[in-house]
């Protein structure tokens, strides 16, 4: 996109030869030079302006994003905690390895993130493509798809989730219904962390709004020709829909990685802040909250988050390396 | 999906025409049923809260049907009083923040899509690419650091920490929002207003932001959304009672009431989420549009 953008506006800056301020046609003894002149200043003046309407990013890029990542690299090599901190070299991330609650927590994200990302962009595109159909009542059932996924996030959802699958909730009174006893989900170790996947999979409205708009771009002649040479649905959407949507199943497939490997509220929501029961919904993100806002181990936990940022990174280049073999990028059309 | 079930027959001319609209009218009848059963299941959970806040107790979990024997309005008033502040304050400083970090995004992402969009200075494609990458950056990888800084400053148990960074357009997700809404606008525009004496910051106040207003009201209602249901960055900088904010008194009521009152920690919970159902129900449009043309939640 960038290099795109940059071969755009190329041309134009040496086409605006002629600029049609007041400069250009008042009366000098060098046109010539004087045209250069004006050039170059009016080149100077939107350099000083583009910092300046620049200005606030850029002081927050430094001050908030870039700065505290070098420093949060440093802390990770010390045993910082509030106003104390000497150098440890690489003992953090040598403590990694026996440190067997952040093992689990790998462990428990990896799960959720794995399980429930596939399941929701099932779900988005199913939906997605069902709606796809302009029926009437399509805006309806879009809403109502849509609502979860703006509110999936709030710590009242996720309190209503506590009650919904606790041992009295609305989930266990409609088994009862069948005569089927349930458990306490959220206070089960086998079950709390498929509460939260549930979660995770009922707000599946915003990858859906996604597929939505990748299955408008894809031209109504390729269906009309698939038809004509007597492709039935399966077939149209294996070899068309699929096809010409991989691009996007791709967007959504990165985004949800890269975001359901740093939920939080829900989990600290649904385990009281413990990531339990038997830490089995200790995600790496309430691991690192625990280590660097309740015991104050600032320097593990800075370890801890470049740990998150290099497993984020790894799978996001996992998944565009992998990308060569399935997304489809219609060259020929 | 009505016309389309029974056609892997090689005559593909007119499918249609073998059905009747009788067996049609069915079977759109039938998909729309499916449709709505589906919806039901996923909007149960919610309007059972809804119903769970206006019922007496001992009934919240005995009966998973949504009519209350008896409407218990009372559950409002208690759940309202329930914590050290009157649930208003929580309220208010839920939307101190809002509005801090609305003008913030709107101020400062807008001015800087303007100069990623329309102006030419050196290096413009690699900071757009840093933008870019920002957008992805975990917010964990410098929470601990930005800690210790807003610490040093004194801002801890203060609402600068969660505005500031908004000042600093750090929400870079909304820069690329407006950065593409500028892109879509006739650069024609910015010509006539600089033939007409229009100095970059008046093209910017006078032409394109009148024009952006799509992409402005789509940031203010994520903006909204997003900080409204801001749980983490709350947590970590709010501990002072007096400071705390909708989901920070939420989640005080649901630790402290242990199992006693849940009619008033729903009815809190439906009063948490009314003003997102708000905004949902209002700017759908602008929502449906931030998400087709930027694909984030």
């Amino acid at each position: 996109m960038t290099d795109n953008d940059v071969a755009v506006v190329r041309p134009k800056q040496r086409s605006s030869g002629a600029p049609p301020g007041p400069a250009a046609s008042a009366p000098s003894p060098s046109p010539e030079r004087a045209r250069r002149r004006t050039r170059a200043s009016i080149r100077t003046r939107e350099r000083w302006a583009a910092l300046s309407f620049l200005s606030p990013w850029l002081i927050g890029l430094l001050a908030i994003t870039i700065g505290p990542m070098i420093a949060s690299f440093y802390l990770s090599f010390t045993d910082y905690s509030l106003g104390y901190g000497e150098w440890v070299g690489g003992e953090n991330y040598a403590r990694m390895f026996d440190d067997p609650r952040l093992a689990n927590a790998i462990k428990v994200t990896a799960v959720y993130t794995f399980v429930s990302v596939p399941l929701q962009l099932a779900a988005a595109l199913l939906l997605a493509i069902v709606l796809d159909r302009g029926l009437r009542g399509m805006a309806f059932y879009r809403s109502i798809f849509y609502l979860p996924s703006l509110l999936g996030g709030s710590v009242a959802i996720a309190i209503m989730w506590r009650q919904v699958f606790g041992t009295e909730g609305l989930v266990n009174q409609v088994l009862a219904i069948f005569g089927i006893q349930g458990e306490g989900w959220v206070s089960h170790p086998d079950y709390a962390l498929g509460t939260l996947i549930i979660l995770h999979v009922w707000t599946f409205g915003s990858p859906m709004i996604i597929f939505l708009a990748g299955l408008r771009q894809i031209p109504t002649m390729y269906y009309e020709a698939a038809k004509i040479d007597g492709a039935g649905v399966v077939q149209r959407f294996m070899s068309v829909t699929l096809p010409l949507l991989t691009p996007i199943i791709f967007f959504n497939l990165v985004l949800q990685i890269i975001n359901s490997f740093q939920s939080f509220t829900q989990a600290f929501i649904i385990s009281s802040g413990k990531g339990g029961p038997a830490d089995s919904t200790m995600f790496l993100t309430l691991y690192l909250y625990d280590q660097g806002f309740t015991q104050f181990d600032m320097g593990y936990a800075s370890a801890i988050a470049w740990l998150l940022l290099a497993i984020i990174a790894i799978f996001t280049a996992l998944n565009f390396l992998m990308s060569k073999f399935w997304v489809f990028y219609g060259d020929n059309d | 999906m009505a016309t389309m079930t029974e056609t892997p027959t090689p005559a593909p001319a007119r499918p249609r025409a073998k059905q009747s609209p009788a067996t049609l009218g069915l079977k759109r009848f039938v998909f729309h049923l499916v449709l709505i059963v589906a919806a039901m299941v996923m909007i149960y959970p919610l309007l059972w809260m809804l119903s769970a806040s206006l019922k007496p107790i001992n009934e919240i979990f005995a009966d998973p049907g949504l009519i209350p024997s008896s409407w218990e309005w009372g559950n409002y008033a208690d759940g309202w009083n329930a914590l050290p502040h009157p649930f208003e304050k929580y309220i208010w400083n839920s939307m101190v923040i809002v509005a801090g970090s609305i003008i913030g995004n709107l101020v400062s992402c807008s001015m800087a899509a303007y100069a990623f969009a329309r102006l030419r200075f050196p290096m413009r494609g690699m900071l757009f690419a840093v933008m870019l990458g920002t957008i992805m950056l975990p917010i964990h990888v410098v929470i601990i650091p930005q800690y210790i800084l807003f610490n040093n400053l004194g801002w801890v148990d203060t609402f600068w920490p969660l505005i500031v960074p908004k000042l600093l357009a750090t929400d870079a997700f909304f820069i690329f929002l407006m950065v593409q809404f500028i892109r879509g606008l006739p650069k024609e525009l910015d010509e006539a207003a600089s033939i007409d004496g229009c100095g970059y910051w008046g093209t910017y106040l006078r032409v394109i932001m009148p024009l952006c207003m799509p992409a402005l009201a789509t940031t203010a209602i994520f903006t909204f959304i997003w900080t409204w249901n801001d749980f983490y960055s709350q947590l970590i900088y709010l501990r002072d009672v007096d400071l705390q904010t909708v989901p920070l008194a939420l989640r005080l009521f649901m630790d402290s009431t242990g199992t006693t009152n849940w009619g008033a920690l729903f009815a809190m919970s439906i009063v948490a989420l009314g003003p997102i159902f708000g905004f949902f129900l209002a700017g759908q449009r602008y929502l449906v549009r931030g998400i087709a043309t930027t694909g984030i939640k």
